[in-house]
């Protein structure tokens, strides 16, 4: 019993019309030129140079955890430019449209955008930043990083992998394609309800808001059952749990609060998607709805999610300060023990995002001390990379100035975070932009984390270093836009400009918003910057690089060769210490290699995980655009193709000793993206 | 402070640095870990939805409408919980002639714990069919919203291990035994089990419940 709408339908093409391309609207148009052109740059080359059937061996159908985490943080970065040209609409908006007096042009009453197309921005930047930039990429790097510092060769289950990659993947290309056909929500990143039931929202754009998380977040899920079962079963012999990288722990838990969150999340839009596909009533202003179920199921997930992507951030530190301070890191125990109190406790305070809501004075205080609590195994991580630094032999690479810059913004965001969590300040606070800069200083600690990761782990995968001069200049640009954009924000936020304006009606505010578009100015050098280091790092790509290009690293990742081969190591390292590297560095052993070499098993590619991702978004976007039969197909394709497979017989197939020993006398042959040998799989027998 | 080091200092030229003869995992012990994990998170699921159910079983969420102690009977729901009941029981029958390497045992019990399932399905739809006929179909109020949601979940769960099921018999009587399809088998298991266990909190939380 699908519910009434309004405007056309029709069997064939649901709601779908030509009036849903935004063909009249000169913004979307210049973007759809900016995409086609992105488009044309990278499909030129690859016709060009005949690179489809290597796309399609060495990327599409792999099941190679390197490069499905590389994919991850590609995708994460696309969205990320796309987020951030959001971010520079919002702001550049905010400036010109401040006081009566303000100019217009376009068809807007003030600034440049009208407000229902404003509201998409806004919606958009938030629900791109974490749920399609942010997470992919850190899903992206704990996919590379996680079974090298086991010492594995792969994830426990490398084809749900590429499955996992390819739904993430489908839910970013809604998105995408949301701003060419049809719209985007206008309810914010969160879902406002009732803004996102069908009598206030009834065009599509809630729809492409809830497919898209939908879909990548069962992506998530998936990754996190991957991940925890790489992390348990996959250990090389000696990685005992203490010894087991920070990383590779926060990752544990990360994945722990994934997989237990993101259901719940699941729940939220699957219980509005039946509001809004077959006219229920859980979230409706009457007949027996409660709003206040909306708002505590997504925030039982919100909060555990900024968790989500806060510790992998956290371990990123744990790795990288260590490196570059040259001391094993302080106090590992209470290092490990804090990631598990903070994954605990972020269970329990999700309230704090509507204490305003009227939850009566003794919830609050229980959630209000719940999340105060957070500060206490906050507090030990950070006293512990301070001890780490503490007499250490400090350099400052490029990835040890994302890290400091870190810090700096985890206490601005971390004691910001304890003045919200008071309700008697989050009262006159809360809905103010002053939230809005707390969380981005919270956000942008992962970006901070992210890009010293990328410049970090860049050499061991792809056997070259990241331009040094260009990406500290990257850094420091970025940083004075940062600085810029929310010191002033968090002045705007005493000041009491609340959050999501496209009017603003205070001309006082005009000096700081002036400040913030300044910012914003040093954000999109830096973007330009990021762009010439990848040229510049390209250009000079011949440069030979060591195992360890840093010299100090510490764990079982840079072991092996770089850029690392792709069964990974050649014979599985035996574990004797905690900071594995460093312990045969000391011994003078780091560079020795095994005596022998034995025949490997390795998983073979398949097409199916790609082919899934295809037919889910068919799925997503048959739901959107209410195309029943379309759906339908692509759901029961999907279904058959699961069960399809589960018909195919490929364990794998074997790397002889003398294949592995042949490769690994020409190292730089067996990158990554070298070619893997071609020959007939395995053929299953039955056990006895 | 100095944590103990329980290792030595530093390696040595007799150190043990490589295990050539490990090679990679135990598949049978990660699939099923894996699966565990998997069924860790749809327990989230559904402990979302019963969040759902007990926040909406409210006389003002009824919206006029009936509440559950106008629309379930203990009765309804006892012939369904017996038919999952003893549909795991022959699903487990069918693993217990799995280990005897009994081709046709498995796909004999497997079959009967299937026409169980589909048993159970058959009365669930007559019963949505009976309420939505009085008028009392999930878009009338916010409380039944929820009961039907929560319970055709668990339905389209059924209906997924039904499925499975009869991908094992034709795999099982096609390959027999093999390392995957025996993986599998025990993972329906755990499946199985898991759905029967939600139908008893439903059942409890439900039907009773919603009864006295
Ligand atoms: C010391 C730890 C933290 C504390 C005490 C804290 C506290 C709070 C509080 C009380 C709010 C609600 C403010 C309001 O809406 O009135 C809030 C909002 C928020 N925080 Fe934090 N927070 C902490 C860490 C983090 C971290 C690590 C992240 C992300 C990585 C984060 C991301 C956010 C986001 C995204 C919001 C606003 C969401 C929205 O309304 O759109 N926070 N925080
Ligand atoms: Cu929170």
């Amino acid at each position: 019993m699908p519910v009434h709408l309004q405007g056309p339908w029709s069997p064939l093409l649901g709601r779908l019309s030509l009036h849903a391309i935004p063909y009249n609207n000169s913004i979307i148009l210049f973007a759809f030129a900016l995409a086609a052109v992105a488009a044309v740059a990278v499909i030129a080359p690859v016709l060009y140079f005949k690179k489809i059937p290597y796309l399609w061996r060495e990327w599409i159908t792999t099941v190679d955890h390197k490069k499905i985490g590389v994919m991850y943080i590609i995708v994460g970065l696309v969205m990320m430019f796309r987020g951030f040209f959001d971010g520079l609409m919002i702001r550049t908006q905010q400036v010109l449209a401040d006081g009566p007096h303000s100019p217009h042009f376009l068809d807007a009453l003030h600034g440049y955008i009208p407000p229902y197309h404003f509201d998409q921005i806004y919606s958009s930047h938030g629900t791109i930043m974490i749920l399609f930039a942010v997470t992919p990429i850190l899903t992206g790097l704990t996919n590379v990083i996680v079974p090298l510092q086991v010492g594995a060769r792969d994830m426990a289950f490398p084809y749900l992998n590429a499955v996992s990659l390819w739904l993430t993947t489908v839910g970013a290309a809604l998105v995408m394609v949301s701003l060419f056909v049809g719209d985007f929500s206008a309810a914010g990143w969160v879902g406002l309800i009732p803004l996102t039931e069908l009598p206030f929202s009834p065009g599509v754009g809630v729809d492409y808001w809830i497919w898209a998380i939908q879909i990548s977040s069962i992506g998530t899920t998936l990754n996190a059952v991957n991940m925890i079962a790489t992390i348990v079963t996959m250990r090389a012999p000696g990685m005992t749990w203490l010894r087991l990288p920070i990383f590779t722990w926060t990752t544990l838990s990360t994945n722990i609060i994934g997989l237990t969150a993101f259901p719940v999340l699941g729940v939220a839009l699957a219980l509005l998607s039946a509001d809004r596909y077959i006219g229920t009533h859980f979230f409706t202003a009457g007949q027996g709805g409660n709003l206040m179920l909306y708002t505590n199921l997504f925030w039982i997930w919100g909060h555990p999610e900024v968790y989500f992507l806060v510790l992998p951030a956290f371990g990123i530190f744990s790795e990288i300060i260590p490196t570059f301070s040259e001391r094993p890191l302080f106090g590992y125990v209470t290092m490990v023990a804090a990631t598990f109190a903070i994954g605990g406790i972020s269970w329990l305070v999700w309230l704090h995002h509507f204490f305003t809501m009227g939850a009566g004075p003794a919830v609050n205080t229980f959630f209000s001390v719940a999340t105060m609590f957070v500060g206490v195994p906050t507090g030990v991580k950070v006293f512990n990379w301070v001890f780490t630094i503490y007499r250490g032999r400090l350099r400052f690479d490029t990835p040890m100035l994302w890290c400091v810059g870190g810090l700096f913004l985890l206490l601005i965001g971390g004691l910001t975070g304890m003045m919200l969590a008071m309700p008697a300040i989050d009262y006159t606070v809360h809905n103010s932009v002053f939230v809005v800069a707390h969380f981005h200083c919270m956000v942008l600690l992962v970006a901070y984390a992210i890009f010293g990761a990328v410049t970090f782990w860049f050499p061991k995968v792809f056997g070259l270093q990241l331009d040094e001069r260009s990406g500290k200049l990257f850094f420091w640009t970025f940083s004075i836009g940062t600085i810029l954009v929310f010191v002033a924000m968090f002045g705007l936020g005493f000041m009491g400009e609340t959050r999501r304006l496209d009017y603003l009606y205070d001309p006082q505010w005009l000096p700081l918003l002036i400040i913030q578009e300044i910012g914003i100015g040093f954000y999109s050098l830096s973007v330009l910057i990021f762009c010439w280091m990848l040229y510049v790092t390209l250009r000079h790509r011949h440069a030979h690089v060591e195992a360890d290009p840093w010299g100090t690293s510490r764990t079982l990742e840079w072991l092996t060769h770089t850029p690392v081969p792709f069964y990974n190591f050649a014979v599985t390292p035996q574990v004797n210490a905690r900071d594995e590297l460093d312990w045969r560095r000391r011994g003078g052993m780091d560079r020795k290699l095994p005596d022998g070499y034995a025949p490997v098993h390795m998983p073979s590619n398949t097409m199916v995980p790609a082919l899934i991702g295809l037919f889910a978004f068919g799925f997503g976007f048959g739901m959107i655009w209410r195309i029943w039969w379309m759906a339908g197909f692509s759901i029961v394709a999907v279904i058959v193709l699961v069960i399809a497979r589960s018909f195919q017989k490929t364990p794998g197939y074997i790397l002889s000793t003398d294949e592995i020993t042949a490769m690994e006398r020409r190292v730089e042959g067996s990158s990554i993206v070298a070619e893997q040998p071609s020959r007939p799989p395995l053929v299953e027998a039955e056990v006895h | 402070m100095a944590i103990p080091t329980h290792e030595t200092s530093h390696a040595t030229p007799d150190s043990v640095l490589w295990q050539p003869e490990v090679e990679a995992h135990d598949d049978l012990a990660a699939r099923t870990l894996g699966f565990w994990l998997y069924m860790m998170s749809d327990a989230l699921l559904f402990a979302g939805l019963f969040a759902a159910y007990g926040v909406l079983d409210h006389a003002y969420n009824t919206a006029g409408g009936p509440g559950a102690r106008q629309i379930v009977h203990p009765l309804d729901g006892f012939w369904q919980t017996l038919a999952v009941m003893t549909s795991v029981f022959a699903f487990s029958l069918a693993t217990v002639a799995m280990k005897m390497r009994s081709r046709p045992g498995v796909i004999l019990y497997t079959s009967i714990a299937l026409v169980l399932g589909l048993v159970f399905i058959g009365l669930e739809i007559a019963d949505f069919r009976a309420l939505i006929a009085q008028g009392a179909g999930p878009d009338r109020s916010g409380f039944l919203s929820a009961f039907f949601v929560l319970i055709a979940t668990h339905g389209l769960h059924m209906v997924f291990g039904i499925l499975w099921m009869l991908v094992m018999i034709v795999q099982v009587a096609r390959s027999g035994f093999t390392e995957h399809i025996v993986a599998r088998l025990l993972n329906l298991r755990l499946f199985w089990q898991f759905q029967a266990s939600v139908w008893v909190c439903v059942y409890a939380f439900v039907y009773l419940r919603g009864a006295f």
